[in-house]
Order: C-alpha cells, then sequence, then structure tokens
C-alpha cells in the first residue's frame, strides 16, 4: 500500500542498506507472478494424479447415473407398470421394483468410494503442495526472507492453503456435480421430449447470465471482504504481540478506536457479502421456479391434449425440481473458487521466486585439514555486493584471514559488518569475485560440508518449540546428552539451565520456561559450540550477556574453540580484546586493519573509542 | 488464577445447549429480525411444500378433465407460489444478513476491549495465534451457526413435521413407508457426527502443530541455515503433516460412511412407495396424480432429513467455538484499585469504560510530596511459576530519589526485567508495595500511573503507524512537531527524516523493516518524549553501535538530568548515566551505591562490570 504513493527515485537513506526499498516488489503482496504460473502450478499438482482423477471422475459418473434415474422409473412405473398390473402382468413392477433397489445401493456405494478416493486425491495434493511451500520457503535464501515479511509467508503456507483445500474438499465436487446433473436432468428430459428439454435448457440462458452477473459482483465484494479481514487480523495479532508497550503507553482506548474503524468496515463488506448472496439466491429461484411452472403449463397442456403420457410429465416435473436445486451451490463455489484462485496466485508467485543462493551442482569437498589446527583459511578474493536492486554495499575488496585467527570487525549500523559476516556464511553470495574456504569457492560445498565449516551466531536467538537440550541439539543433532551438557558448562550457561523447572528437559514454550534474552543467547553460543565448526562468525551474538557472560563466551573460544578461526562483529570493545586482529569498517569499507594493539596505539578511530571505554571502567 | 476447561468426553447435547445460550446477550438485539426470519423460512418451506399439491390438483382435475382454463389456472398457481418462495428465501437472507455481521463484529470488538485489559501474565501463557482463532474463525462459525443451523434446526423440524403430515393425509401407508428410514438416518448422523467432531478436532490441532512448525522455520531462518539443518525441518513438516492427511482420511472415511447412509436409504424408501403406489394405483385406490404429488413431497423432503445431520454437526462446533470464545472472555481483566487489603478506605473502583471528565478519585490522595520511587519489602512470583520454585522477587527495598537516576545491574536471569514491569503494574507486586512520590501505585488508576511513567523494553516494538505517531505515543495529547524532534534528537534517530516519507513514514509488519538498533532507537524516543516523571528503561542500547551509543549517552545525560529514572544496565557506559547503582542478585538487593564505590568494595559488581576474576565462582 505505501509502495504505490512513493515518488520513484526518491532517495534511500544511504546509512541503511537493509531498510526495504519503496519500489520494491516485496512490498506488495503478490509477488511478481510470471503469466500462466498458477495455471502451470495447478497442472504441475494435478499431473501425478490423471489416473486417479479419472477414475474418480468416472465414479461420479456413475453415481449420477444411478441418482438420476429415478425419475426416469417414475415415469416408466406410471405409463408401463400400472396398465401392465392391471393386466395382471407383474413384470415391470418387479423391474421397476429391482431397477429402483440397485439404484439406491449403486448410488450409496458409488457416492461412499467416490468421498474416499476424491479425499485421498485431494490430500496428496495438499500435502505435495504443503511440502513444495515449505522447501521453496527453506532454500530461498536470507535476503529475501529479510524482504518477504514472515507474516505474509507463514499465510502463503497457512490460510491460502486452507482456502484451497475448502476448494478440493467442497467446491469441487460441488462444481462437478452441478455440471454433471445439469448435463444428466438435461439429456433426459430431452430424451423424454424435446420439447419440455429444450424449453428447460432455454432456462439456463438466464441462469447463465445469472452467474456469470454474480461471480463479477461477488469477485469485488469478496476481495474487499478479505482485505477487511486482512487489516482486522493484523491489529489483533499487532496488539496481542506488543501487549507490554501497549499497555505502558495506554493504548488501549486508541487500539479500541482503531479497532472499531476495521471492524465496522469488515462487518459492511461481509454484511454485503451476504446480501449479493441473497440477491443471488432470489433471482436463481425465479428463473428456476418460471421455468417450472412455464413447463408444467406446456406439459399439462400436451398431457390434456393427449400428446404426452402422464408418466413423462411427472417425471419430468421431478427432473425440473432436481435440475434447479444446486442452483445455490452454485453460488457457493463461486466464492470457494474465487478466494482460491487468489491464495493459488501468491503460492505460485512465492514459488516463482528463485533462491539466489542455490545449491551446487556437483559439489566438492573440502581439503583434509593442513595442520592439526581445526582452523580454516578464509579468503576474499575482489568480492563485491549490492542489492539486485541497486545501491552498492560493499565495494570491491580482498581480504584474507589465515586460519586459526580470531578477527573483530566493528564499524558502524551500516558500515556493511553484518553483509561481510553473511557472504562468509553464504547466507548471500557474492555480486563479484568468490569466497574461498581453504582454497575451495563456497558456492562449490553442499549444505552439510559448508555448515562442518562455517557456522553463524547471530543477535536474535530463537528458540524452537522444544526442551532447552533439543534446542542446543540443533548445533549437531546426533550429540549425547553429555556432550550438550559439556557445551553447555563451557559458555556458562549450565548453572541457569540446571535451575529451570525441568533443568535441560524444560519445555522453553511451556510454563515456567521464562528465559531472558541473555539467556537466549548463551543457548544460541552452546548450540554454535557443539557444531564445531571451523569457521566461527559471531555477528553481534553477545549484545545481550552481561560482562561475565561474554567473558564465558570468550573463553569457551580461547580453549573449546581454540584454534579456530574466527569473525567477530561486536558492538563492544571488551569483545575486541581477544581478537588477534582488528577491522574498522566504514561505508563499506575496512578503513583500519591491524592487531588490537596497534590500532589502540594509533590515532584512527578506534583508538579514540577505546579510551573512553578505558575510562569508564576505571 | 486457574483455567478449568471442560473435558471433550464428558460434554453432552445438553450442555453443547446450555453453552451456546451464552450467545443470548450478543444475539438479544437483533432477536426480532431472527425470529422474523426464522418465520419467513418456515413459510417459505411450506411453500415449497404446497407446489406438489397443485400439481395433483392440476393431473387429477384439469389434465384429466381436458380443461384447457384448468391448466392455465394451476400454472399460474405455480408461477405465483414460485415467486412467492424465492421472495421470501431472499427475504431471510436479507433480514439476517446486516444483523449476524453485526454480531459477529460485536463479539469481535468485545474480545478485542477485554484482551487489551487482561493481565500481561496472561498473554504471558496465550500465544497471539490462539487468541486470534478465537477472534475470526470461531466467531465465522459462530455466525454461520446463527444464520443456518439455528434457524433450519427448527425450519426443518416443521417442514418435516407438515410434509408428514400432507403425505399421511394424501396417503397414510405411503407416508409410513417413507417414514421409515428417517429415524435410523438421523440415529446414524448423530452418532458418525459426534465421531466425527472427535477427529476434526484432532485434525484442527494437527493443523495447529504444522503451523507451529512454519512459523518457527520462518522466524528461525537464520539458525536453520547457519547449521545446514532445513533438511531436518523438512522432515519434521513432513512427517507432521503426513500424520494429518492420515487423520483427513480418516476423517474422509467417516463422512462417506455417513453419504452413503443418507443417500441410499431415503432412496430405498422412495423406491418402496412407488411400488407401493404403483400397486394402488393400478389397483384404482390411488390417483396417478396423488402418487406424483407424493412422491414430490418426499423428494422435497429429502434435504430437510439429511441436512439434521450436519446441521447437528455444526451446532456441535458452534458450541466448542463459543466455549473457546467464553474461556478467554471469563478471565478477570485487570481492575481498577488495589484489591490487596487496601481496603476500601482509598476509593471505590471507578466503573470498567467510563470516561467522565472527573479525575479519578486517587488523585486526590495523590501525589503528596517529592519522594521519587520506592520499593517497600517488595516480593513477586509469577502466578504460573511452579509452586516449588523460588520467588522471582524476594524483600526488594531500594530508594530511587527525586531527579535520581538508578541504574539495575545483575547477571542474567537475576530478576531485572522483572523488577522494571513491576512499576508500571504490568506485573502485580505478590507483596509489599512500590510508591511514586509517595503515592501507593496501587491506589491510582492505570492511567493516572502510566502517564507518570515512561518505558522503554528491551524488545523494541514498533505499531503499524508513521515513525511520528509511534513516537508521539509517549506524549500527550497536544504534543507536536517539536516533541518529535527533541525525542528523535535524544534517541539519535535523525535517521527517521531520511525515510521516504520523513517521520510520516509507515513501520510496522505493515510497513517499512527496520534495523534492530533503528527500533530500540525509536523505542527510546517514545518514552522520553513525553517528558515523564519516571523513567524505566530496559537495557536500552543493547542494540545499538558503539558510536550510537557514545552520542545517545550524551543526549540521554541531558534529560536524565531532572527525571527519576530506574535503567537496566549490562555496561559501563549505560551505568555510568546513572547517579547510583543497586546491583540486583538472586532476586535480592544486595548493594547499593555510585559505580566506583560498588567497583572497588563488591566483588560481584566488580565481576559483572568488568569480567575480573576476585569472584570466586
Amino acid at each position: 500500500m505505501t509502495a504505490t504513493t512513493t515518488a520513484p527515485g526518491k532517495e534511500q537513506p544511504a546509512e541503511e542498506p537493509e531498510s526495504r526499498r519503496p519500489d520494491d516488489p516485496f512490498d506488495q503482496d503478490v509477488l511478481p507472478t510470471p503469466p500462466g504460473a498458477t495455471a502451470a502450478l495447478l497442472r504441475s499438482l494435478l499431473a501425478p494424479m490423471k489416473a486417479r482423477v479419472a477414475v474418480t471422475t468416472l465414479l461420479l459418473l456413475l453415481q449420477q447415473a444411478a441418482v438420476q434415474a429415478g425419475p426416469l422409473l417414475v415415469a416408466y412405473a406410471i405409463d408401463s407398470a400400472v396398465p401392465a398390473f392391471r393386466r395382471d402382468d407383474l413384470g415391470p413392477l418387479i423391474a421397476v421394483a429391482v431397477g429402483y433397489l440397485l439404484c439406491a445401493l449403486a448410488s450409496g456405494i458409488l457416492q461412499y468410494a467416490f468421498i474416499l478416493l476424491s479425499a485421498r486425491v485431494n490430500q496428496d495434493v495438499l500435502l505435495d503442495l504443503r511440502g513444495r511451500i515449505f522447501r521453496h520457503a527453506q532454500a530461498l535464501s536470507v535476503d529475501f526472507h529479510e524482504r518477504y515479511t514472515s507474516g505474509r509467508l507463514i499465510s502463503r503456507s497457512t490460510t491460502d492453503v486452507e482456502s484451497l483445500r475448502e476448494l478440493l474438499d467442497e467446491g469441487l465436487q460441488e462444481l462437478v456435480t452441478v455440471i454433471l446433473s445439469f448435463v444428466y436432468i438435461s439429456a433426459m428430459l430431452l430424451w423424454l421430449d424435446l420439447g419440455l428439454g429444450a424449453v428447460a435448457m432455454a432456462s439456463f440462458v438466464p441462469l447463465y447470465l445469472l452467474v456469470r452477473l454474480y461471480r463479477r459482483r461477488a469477485a469485488r465484494v469478496y476481495t474487499l471482504r478479505s482485505t477487511a479481514i486482512a487489516a482486522v487480523i493484523v491489529k489483533f495479532v499487532e496488539t496481542m504481540n506488543g501487549i507490554r508497550p501497549v499497555r505502558a503507553f495506554r493504548r488501549e482506548a486508541a487500539n479500541d478506536a482503531d479497532f472499531r474503524v476495521l471492524n465496522t468496515r469488515h462487518e459492511r463488506t461481509n454484511g454485503d457479502a451476504l446480501l449479493e448472496m441473497a440477491r443471488y439466491v432470489v433471482g436463481s429461484r425465479l428463473v428456476a421456479n418460471t421455468a417450472v411452472a412455464g413447463i408444467v403449463l406446456w406439459g399439462a397442456y400436451r398431457v390434456a391434449g393427449g400428446t404426452l403420457a402422464l408418466g413423462v410429465l411427472a417425471a419430468a416435473v421431478l427432473y425440473l425440481r432436481r435440475l434447479y436445486d444446486p442452483i445455490d451451490r452454485l453460488g457457493m463455489f463461486l466464492n470457494s473458487y474465487q478466494s482460491a484462485a487468489a491464495s493459488l496466485e501468491k503460492i505460485a508467485g512465492l514459488l516463482a521466486q528463485t533462491p539466489s543462493v542455490p545449491e551446487p551442482k556437483s559439489p566438492r569437498r573440502l581439503p583434509a585439514l593442513a595442520s592439526e589446527h581445526p582452523g580454516r583459511e578464509v579468503v576474499f578474493d575482489g568480492v563485491r555486493f549490492g542489492y539486485r536492486t541497486g545501491g552498492e554495499v560493499l565495494p570491491r575488496f580482498d581480504l584474507t584471514i589465515p586460519a586459526g585467527q580470531t578477527v573483530a570487525v566493528v564499524g558502524s549500523t551500516g558500515a556493511g559488518k553484518s553483509t561481510l559476516a553473511k557472504l562468509l556464511a553464504r547466507f548471500y553470495d557474492a555480486s563479484d569475485g568468490r569466497v574461498l574456504l581453504d582454497g575451495v569457492d563456497l558456492r562449490e560445498l553442499a549444505v552439510p560440508e559448508l555448515r562442518r565449516g562455517v557456522v553463524m551466531v547471530t543477535q536474535e536467538a530463537f528458540l524452537f518449540s522444544g526442551t532447552v537440550a533439543e534446542n542446543i541439539a540443533i548445533g549437531r543433532p546426533d550429540a549425547t546428552r553429555e556432550e550438550i551438557e559439556q557445551a553447555a558448562k563451557a559458555i556458562g550457561a549450565h548453572d541457569f539451565i540446571s535451575s529451570l523447572p525441568d533443568g535441560y528437559d524444560t519445555d522453553v514454550r511451556k510454563r515456567g520456561g521464562r528465559i531472558s534474552a541473555g539467556q537466549r543467547q548463551l543457548v544460541a553460543f552452546a548450540r554454535a559450540l557443539l557444531a564445531d565448526p571451523a569457521v566461527l562468525i559471531l555477528d553481534e551474538a553477545t549484545s545481550s550477556l552481561d560482562i561475565p557472560g561474554e567473558r564465558a563466551v570468550q573463553r569457551a573460544m580461547s580453549t573449546v574453540l581454540n584454534g579456530r578461526t574466527a569473525v567477530v562483529i561486536a558492538h563492544r570493545l571488551s569483545t575486541v580484546e581477544i581478537a588477534d586482529r582488528v577491522l574498522v569498517m566504514e561505508h563499506g569499507r575496512i578503513v583500519e586493519d591491524g592487531t588490537p594493539a596497534e590500532l589502540v596505539a594509533g590515532t584512527g578511530r578506534f583508538a579514540d573509542l577505546h579510551r573512553a571505554w578505558r575510562d569508564s571502567l576505571a | 488464577m486457574v483455567t478449568t476447561r471442560a473435558t471433550d468426553e464428558d460434554r453432552t447435547d445438553r450442555s453443547a445447549v446450555r453453552t451456546l445460550l451464552r450467545l443470548w446477550p450478543y444475539v438479544r438485539p437483533v432477536r426480532l429480525r431472527l425470529f422474523t426470519a426464522a418465520f419467513v423460512a418456515i413459510l417459505a418451506s411450506c411453500l415449497a411444500l404446497v407446489i406438489p399439491l397443485v400439481l395433483k390438483w392440476m393431473v387429477d382435475g384439469p389434465v384429466a378433465d381436458r380443461d384447457p382454463a384448468g391448466v392455465w389456472l394451476g400454472a399460474l398457481c405455480l408461477l405465483l407460489l414460485g415467486f412467492a418462495e424465492a421472495l421470501l428465501f431472499g427475504l431471510r437472507r436479507w433480514l439476517v444478513a446486516r444483523p449476524l455481521a453485526g454480531v459477529e463484529a460485536a463479539m469481535r470488538a468485545d474480545l478485542y476491549r477485554h484482551l487489551q485489559r487482561l493481565p500481561v501474565a496472561f498473554h504471558d501463557r496465550w500465544a497471539s495465534g490462539q487468541l486470534l482463532s478465537r477472534g475470526t474463525t470461531d466467531l465465522m462459525l459462530l455466525r454461520m451457526f446463527l444464520a443456518f443451523p439455528l434457524t433450519f434446526l427448527l425450519v426443518n423440524g416443521v417442514t418435516i413435521l407438515v410434509g408428514v403430515i400432507i403425505m399421511l393425509l394424501q396417503d397414510w401407508t405411503l407416508g409410513l413407508v417413507i417414514l421409515i428410514p428417517a429415524v435410523p438416518v438421523m440415529v446414524t448422523c448423530v452418532i458418525f457426527e459426534r465421531r466425527y467432531a472427535a477427529v476434526a478436532r484432532r485434525a484442527q490441532d494437527q493443523v495447529g502443530d504444522l503451523t507451529t512448525v512454519v512459523e518457527e522455520s520462518v522466524l528461525g531462518i537464520r539458525i536453520i541455515k547457519g547449521f545446514g539443518r532445513h533438511r531436518s525441518q523438512a522432515r519434521a513438516f513432513k512427517e507432521l503433516s503426513r500424520t494429518l492427511r492420515g487423520t483427513e482420511l480418516r476423517k474422509a472415511r467417516l463422512l462417506a460412511t455417513i453419504w452413503g447412509v443418507i443417500v441410499t436409504l431415503p432412496e430405498l424408501a422412495i423406491g418402496a412407495a412407488l411400488v407401493l403406489g404403483t400397486v394402488q394405483v393400478a389397483d384404482g385406490e390411488l390417483s396417478a396424480g396423488t402418487l406424483v404429488a407424493f412422491l414430490s413431497t418426499a423428494l422435497a423432503l429429502r434435504w430437510p432429513v439429511d441436512s439434521i445431520g450436519f446441521l447437528l454437526a455444526m451446532s456441535q462446533e458452534a458450541a466448542t467455538a463459543t466455549e473457546r470464545y467464553f474461556e478467554v472472555m471469563d478471565e478477570t481483566p485487570e481492575t481498577e484499585a488495589s484489591q490487596r487489603g487496601a481496603g476500601l478506605d482509598r476509593c471505590a473502583a471507578p466503573p470498567r469504560g467510563v470516561t467522565s471528565p472527573h479525575k479519578p478519585a486517587a488523585e486526590n490522595d495523590g501525589i503528596r510530596f517529592n519522594d521519587g520511587i520506592r520499593f517497600h519489602e517488595v516480593s513477586f512470583r509469577y502466578p504460573d511459576a511452579p509452586a516449588d520454585s523460588p520467588s522471582a522477587l524476594v524483600r526488594i527495598d531500594l530508594h530511587v530519589r527525586p531527579g535520581e537516576s538508578m541504574a539495575l545491574v545483575g547477571a542474567t536471569g537475576s530478576g531485572k526485567t522483572t523488577l522494571t514491569a513491576l512499576v508500571p503494574r504490568l506485573h502485580e507486586v505478590t507483596s509489599g508495595r512500590i510508591t511514586l512520590d509517595g503515592a501507593d501505585i496501587t491506589a491510582m488508576s492505570r492511567e493516572q500511573l502510566r502517564s507518570l511513567v515512561a518505558v522503554a523494553f528491551e524488545e523494541p516494538t514498533l505499531f503499524s503507524a508513521s515513525v511520528a505517531d509511534n513516537v508521539l505515543m509517549g506524549a500527550s495529547d497536544g504534543a507536536g512537531e517539536p516533541e518529535l524532534e527533541r525525542a528523535l534528537g535524544v534517541a539519535q534517530a535523525d535517521f527517521a527524516h531520511a525515510l521516504p516519507h520523513g517521520t510520516g513514514t509507515q513501520v510496522g509488519e505493515q510497513g517499512l523493516s527496520l534495523s534492530g538498533g533503528q527500533r530500540q532507537r525509536l523505542a527510546l524516543a517514545r518514552a522520553v518524549v513525553g517528558r515523564p516523571r519516571f523513567l524505566v528503561l530496559d537495557d536500552p542500547l543493547s542494540a545499538l553501535d558503539v558510536h550510537t551509543e557514545a552520542a545517545v549517552e550524551a543526549a540521554l545525560r541531558e534529560v536524565l538530568a531532572d527525571t527519576t529514572a530506574l535503567i537496566v544496565a549490562h555496561r559501563p557506559s549505560t551505568v555510568l548515566l546513572a547517579d547510583r547503582v543497586a546491583l540486583l542478585s538472586g532476586g535480592r538487593i544486595a548493594a547499593v551505591g555510585t559505580h566506583h564505590e560498588l567497583l572497588r568494595t563488591n566483588a560481584e559488581y566488580a565481576h559483572l562490570m568488568a569480567g575480573t576474576e576476585e569472584a570466586d565462582r
């Protein structure tokens, strides 16, 4: 919404390369979808089910045949069985009885089989689609996730899949049933009597126009309604997630007022949608009932004139009632179709995004470690980085970090520190140049190999649901409990974990599992320790730790992780002290490079900052 | 604070009715429309039943007598009845469309209102997704319940009754034959629907689990990528979605059985009636018109009979939805005045929602003298903490003098954040009391308290609004450009001017995404914009780089010069903003003094601040 009003070419704050651009396609909910992608997606989902879809359709055909045979038997009973019975010929009557029995059983059994089989098809389609969205979202690079908000991604794989499910579960069957019964009944009517059939078919024209009109009007109303409910949801979630500031800044009344506006808008569009449906129902019923009256008039006239059998008229009337019954349901189908189509388009847009950090086709392995040191050498070879939408973040540079060296990177927000780290962790790929790990391009390493080589710990220490132990074990899923505890002890997290209600088995999402920001960072560290990579990257990973916590981390790095290559991005100068080498970055360039002692002794910005910091400890 | 949940097993239909009766207050305002609509629907259904009778009359009368005028009359009757039926069905929908949308909206507004006023501890327990599903899906279910099952259980009951009477009047033997399957169909429906409901609920839970995995895999994407764990995530996802598929297929099997029975049994009865009727017509006991009319009526009754099953299922679901809705609505919101011991001598709590111009009575005995913030023997334990766990805070005595800034220092998990949450009463103290300038915080209204105390949280949350609105949230109503500028200046948040629309740029989930440091600076600006008497800052500079931090500190120093402030700090640089420091250790105040004093005299403090090893651990 905000993007459309922005003047193009408006300058982006130079300080913040990471914020979304106003003309960025990610600002819209729908990603640019190649034409035909939605249809292609649907095709590819259904392709493996071809045979089963055919069988399902056949079942439905047979079932409809069985169901629609009823009135025909009525006609036969009145026109043939009654006179025959009067002649004491029981044959036709028995035929009617057997026929009806068979039809009843067949329609029931076929219905049962159809529901089972179609559910299987539907569920397999959904399983496939859910899996595709999930795997694709996981395969997309971090820069995509930084732009496409988590809320949107989550609703792609929840509410959007859900609306497709509704269409598959209820809508499609309805549609097929409606179409089939239209075809069957029309055929039957035509067969029974050409004239009556033709009149019934003529009524399809106004019905078709009505459906088309409704579809157009409903599409508009439903779009408005889904926009309105989305706004309600966003406001709702935002309030509940930010309940502390809401309370602290006394936003309750203002929020009530805002919410009332959104809620009323939804109420209005909701009412509009219901009224639209009411109009449709009136219209379709009017057409249907007029047609019934017309056909009965003509039919009765002819029966009276002796040119039509009474049984045929009775069958025609029974068919007509069935013919127009599903029209209401057609309206409902159109509703679910409308929302499913919109959802599928959004999903297709997501799936059309190509991962900007693809896995290698023919991966290489890292060479065996050169010495007994577990660290590896890192080389940035002519690396340049800019976003695809333009804007250079890191101008071309070269950097070599020898195996086993600990490098601290300092600089102000937006100086490019995090980008440097993300290139090394291969969260991004360089626009030009290569990043080499012991001489091997990162782009040639398969994920498991890459993660034995490089692991990154970030500032946001997210915990997955599950126990504390499970959260640490993400670092190495096959780790024993002892190794997990060892890692926690090394990082100084053992004490607080032991004091939790169930120790290492405490569920982090359950009662009593309150874990502070600093403690979460410790868990994240234990994870990295357990992973035991050759190169460890810490991106502001100590921001919420107190100083002893930070010291424990540093101790662990110099003992447990001793000999590993480490890149440490820090806001805190205390972190820098353990580094072998310091890089100061500014506007994407490395402006100072040396040992801490050299830089402190020098006259650069680092020296000034360091002096101020020492003073605060005095 | 105990939440009792009814177990699924002991829920009977009777209690479903009782649960649904709780909707009455919301339905009351629209009851006239609803009753009228039900009446109209009954009328329309009965009209539909008259149509076969007209057919019978036509077949047996004018058609048999070859009377063209009679045929015309019959057709005209059919047309009129058809029009009436169509219009009445439309009228029913028109009558309830707006009122029911209104009921849904009213319930949602009440839920939102109520949730905003529930204690923070409640929100700690409940995931927002759980609350959201109550505010959306559940309410949608309830609207549908009011629109269809509620009306049609009545309408269909009446229709079936009338139809059966018509059929019995026409030919009682055929009528009885048609009635035979009604009972087994309904019994099957009720039995299977109940089983179906159980499986459906399980499927719902599994969808919830799946959503959790999706949510976490998106929110934790950097960790998953950082450790190369996306394959194991995908495996977990696959497993869950396979389980869900299994449950859904079980659901389908039940559904298929229900439909099989619903389709077969009535069809069998109609077939039997047809054979019997044919014999009777042949014997001359029955007219052909009656048979046609009879079969038309039987067909017209099929839907009302079939639908009973799913109408009951929808009602069952609606009862569950109602239960879920009131589960939250029954939680007690924060009351205005103290409930603990303070007694009646203070003031009666003003009724909720009163927006009278009168000041709350508490203000009369409010601020008496300049005293700063005082904690008197404050203890606190989380209401949901296990019984055997220690209290989060134990007998805290602390005095922040007027105009003084007090830093709160302590090891990770020592209770610093908890302590700060007590001042604006985001949590209620378990015992003891906190006074601001001599006034007990429980004696003033929360509104008043929170206008005195401004807070910046560790987790900086911005709302979907402009930067200016987000910051000015912290100020009184008249505040404008000058206050905004000053606050942005203090927080070093001038980057806001360089955003695409300056301070009018939309941020939050709906707008531009800002970095952690930027959000933290805006949250800080929000805390200082209103020049509050009391300021609570929870580690306000953690996400800032060294350069910015230094600039913010310089600006903050001026603000803090005449503000009484409590600042949670991890760093010496932040501590230096404060006049004195309180050391929190294991939920108790271990020492109070200036930074340099404590650095010299307290080993734990020196350890925390300088990382020195004196503290023997």
